[in-house]
């Protein structure tokens, strides 16, 4: 057999059937669900008198929603009530695993997979969530999924599916002092596009990926779906397997050393072909910080805000109309930026990692008297509760950072963390689209050491320098 | 699912890049636990001058007279020309499900997201690639002329303008043919029960631990 990359390997492998037409069934190992997108999928079981196909493949959550303070009063809008509600009512019906929004386990779907051991080298993983690319970290093949497919993969277990072209992105180098895996990410996006990896399902390969930790890599998976790509990819290493062992959901003892041996075979052959290839040197990331309304409108700390003078006739109405959006002028040096909230958190950045990093930055700081709110939502209960051991929790609140409990939080501003119109707002999120943090708010995307040190200085600042 | 054959109808230009699902549909309409009545939040933020949440009576807000949904010449629109990249960012299915029940069943972009591609065909609405220097034409054509419709042909695969040029699109054989006859996946897939099964026998062997 011909060389292979790591997604023809996870493809072949759970191929259930190929039609002539180019459709397939693929088998799916695992199902994450949370409350947005799944209760239509639900009723609509109910409706065709259906069950789920094997609920032991599923894992539930509630996160959008759920408030990150005073917790114990409940849900107050009743709307997002009702769909927390329904997703208990649901699990409960069907039989469905679920750690409810009073267990230490809750927290983001994306940060509880991987923490679980819930997601595992070679699966098939979906979710009614474009995020769901983050478990690709973990050599499995992840994508986000609608809620009709939800449906699907509950009764059928398979998903209807059509091979994905594969593009490497190769990056080399170590990183620099200050450089993330937020800032590859988002340098990838600024180099290809939003769109550069549509129709494509990308694996990251090199030297400073293979020197990324999991939950770094996590980071850079999640962010794949922001370059177009539904599935982002990692080889399977030692460090896969070291983050993996012991979990509660990852095999035990003698099959914990069959699982192993198999896993090392995921990654991509020598010589195996990609569709598309594309290099870049880590060595000359900079931090970095989006301006815009879409991920690729990103400069590095030491640039500026374009002119769209400056830029291509075809690209010149979108950077004046997020420029607008914005309230940025052209040629503004990025780190003369002031903002009024800072948001640590989401399935990008709220691991315990994470949390360390933003935390080394605050260490003995205030923040600035212009930042308003700076909130620090942590993945998990279980991060949550990791970081106050090593009193991380303290390090923030003696800052002036707010510490909540986990869930997606101002990320899309579901529940009542949002910014007001106008307001501007270093987030570790994933988003910058109009409107994604609050009707009317400005994002700029970056790191948690960016965001941290944003929130001290009151503005962008070169956290390699800090 | 709605079938899908052939559609001749008023088109409405929406001139921007990079719509992403969150201006199709924003997340406070998200908490409902239904299929239906997205509609009339459908670009919320766009369309309406004041902020929309989900409890509102949407015949009492105040319109916003610039947006291109909101013009008279485009009302009754069930054809959607837009830009790249239609449909980035978020998966849920609320935006095709809000286009859908504004009365929009087709739309026309040079490229459209995947995630979002995929879910228009769960619910019988067409997305159509065209080359981007044909859509440029159309764009052209509609804004030149108050009334302008097109005809999308499915099964011919095919889109004809007022003064009779016809435009050939590409689509998947099995996308086509679900939506040429309102089929619903899950009963399709549920006839390949035994393979299901069979596969499933076999993997859950080779990998105990799943």
């Amino acid at each position: 057999m011909s060389a292979q990359t790591l997604y023809d390997k996870l493809w072949n492998s759970h191929l259930v059937r190929q039609d002539e037409d180019g459709a397939a069934l693929i088998y799916i190992d695992r199902q994450l669900v949370h409350e947005v997108t799944s209760p239509q999928a639900f009723e609509g079981l109910r409706l065709a008198g259906r069950k789920p196909w094997r609920t032991a493949s599923m894992l539930a959550v509630p996160d959008h929603n759920v408030p990150t303070a005073h917790r114990e009063a409940g849900i107050a809008d009743p709307i997002s009530r009702i769909q927390v509600e329904t997703l208990d009512a649901n699990c409960a019906e069907f039989g469905v695993t679920e750690f409810k929004m009073d267990d230490i386990r809750q927290g983001i779907v994306h940060v509880i997979g991987p923490e679980q051991g819930a997601t595992l080298p070679g699966m098939t993983v979906v979710c009614g969530d474009s995020h769901t690319s983050t478990h690709g970290a973990f050599a499995a093949l992840a994508h986000g999924i609608g809620t009709s497919e939800v449906e699907h993969v509950m009764a059928t277990q398979c998903l209807v599916a059509k091979k994905s072209h594969s593009m490497e992105v190769r990056i080399e180098g170590e990183l620099p002092k200050g450089v993330t895996a937020k800032d590859i990410a988002l340098a990838v996006i600024g180099k290809i596009g939003t769109a550069g990896g549509t129709g494509y399902a990308i694996e990251f390969t090199g030297s400073t990926v293979r020197a990324l930790s999991m939950e770094s890599r996590m980071t850079l998976c999640n962010m794949a779906i922001e370059a177009g790509a539904r599935a982002g990819m990692v080889a399977a290493d030692e460090t896969t397997f070291a983050y993996l062992k012991g979990r509660p959901f990852a095999p035990q003892g003698e099959m914990w050393d069959k699982a192993v041996e198999q896993w090392r075979g995921l990654k991509s052959d020598p010589g195996a072909v990609f569709d598309a290839v594309v290099v870049l040197d880590a060595t000359g990331i900079r931090p970095q910080v989006t301006w815009g309304t879409s991920p690729e409108m990103v400069a590095g700390i030491d640039g500026r805000v374009p002119d769209p003078e400056s830029v291509s006739a075809e690209k010149r109405e979108g950077v004046e109309r997020a420029l607008a959006y914005m309230g940025l002028k052209a040629n503004t040096p990025i780190t003369e930026i002031k903002i009024d909230k800072v948001f640590i958190g989401s399935c990008t950045n709220a691991r315990i990692e994470d949390m360390r990093a933003a935390a080394q930055i605050a260490r003995g700081k205030k923040i600035a008297p212009n930042v308003k709110q700076a909130l620090v939502v942590p993945g998990s209960g279980l991060v949550k509760r990791q970081a106050e051991q090593e009193g991380l929790d303290k390090i923030f609140m003696e800052a002036g950072f707010e510490w909540r409990d986990p869930g997606c939080s101002m990320c899309l501003a579901m529940n009542d963390d949002r910014l007001e119109p106008g307001e501007r707002c270093a987030s570790t999120s994933n988003r910058n689209f109009e409107g994604r943090q609050g009707q009317g708010g400005r994002t700029h995307l970056v790191s948690p050491e960016m965001a941290a040190a944003a929130a001290i200085a009151g503005h962008f600042v070169d956290v390699s320098k800090w | 699912m709605k079938k899908f054959t052939k559609l001749d109808a008023l088109v409405v230009p929406l001139d921007r890049a990079n719509v992403d699902t969150d201006a199709i549909i924003p997340k406070q309409f998200l908490k409902s636990i239904k299929r239906s009545g997205f509609g009339p939040n459908a670009f919320d933020e766009w369309r309406y001058l004041d902020h929309g949440e989900p409890d509102m009576d949407n015949s009492r807000r105040p319109l916003n007279p610039d947006f291109v949904l909101n013009k008279p010449r485009y009302q009754g629109a069930q054809i959607l020309l837009a830009r790249e990249n239609f449909g980035c960012g978020s998966s849920r299915e609320h935006a095709p499900w809000a286009l859908d029940d504004y009365g929009f069943r087709a739309i026309i972009a040079p490229s459209f997201a995947d995630i979002f591609y995929n879910n228009c065909f769960k619910n019988g609405l067409l997305p159509i690639r065209l080359d981007a220097d044909k859509v440029d034409t159309l764009f052209r054509e509609v804004e030149a002329r108050e009334g302008y419709r097109l005809a999308i042909d499915l099964e011919a695969q095919t889109i004809a303008t007022p003064s009779g040029r016809v435009f050939s699109f590409e689509i998947d054989a099995f996308r086509k043919h679900c939506l040429l006859n309102g089929l619903d996946d899950i009963g399709l897939t549920f006839q390949h029960v035994d393979e299901i099964a069979a596969y499933e026998k076999k993997h859950l062997a080779e990998s105990p631990w799943l």
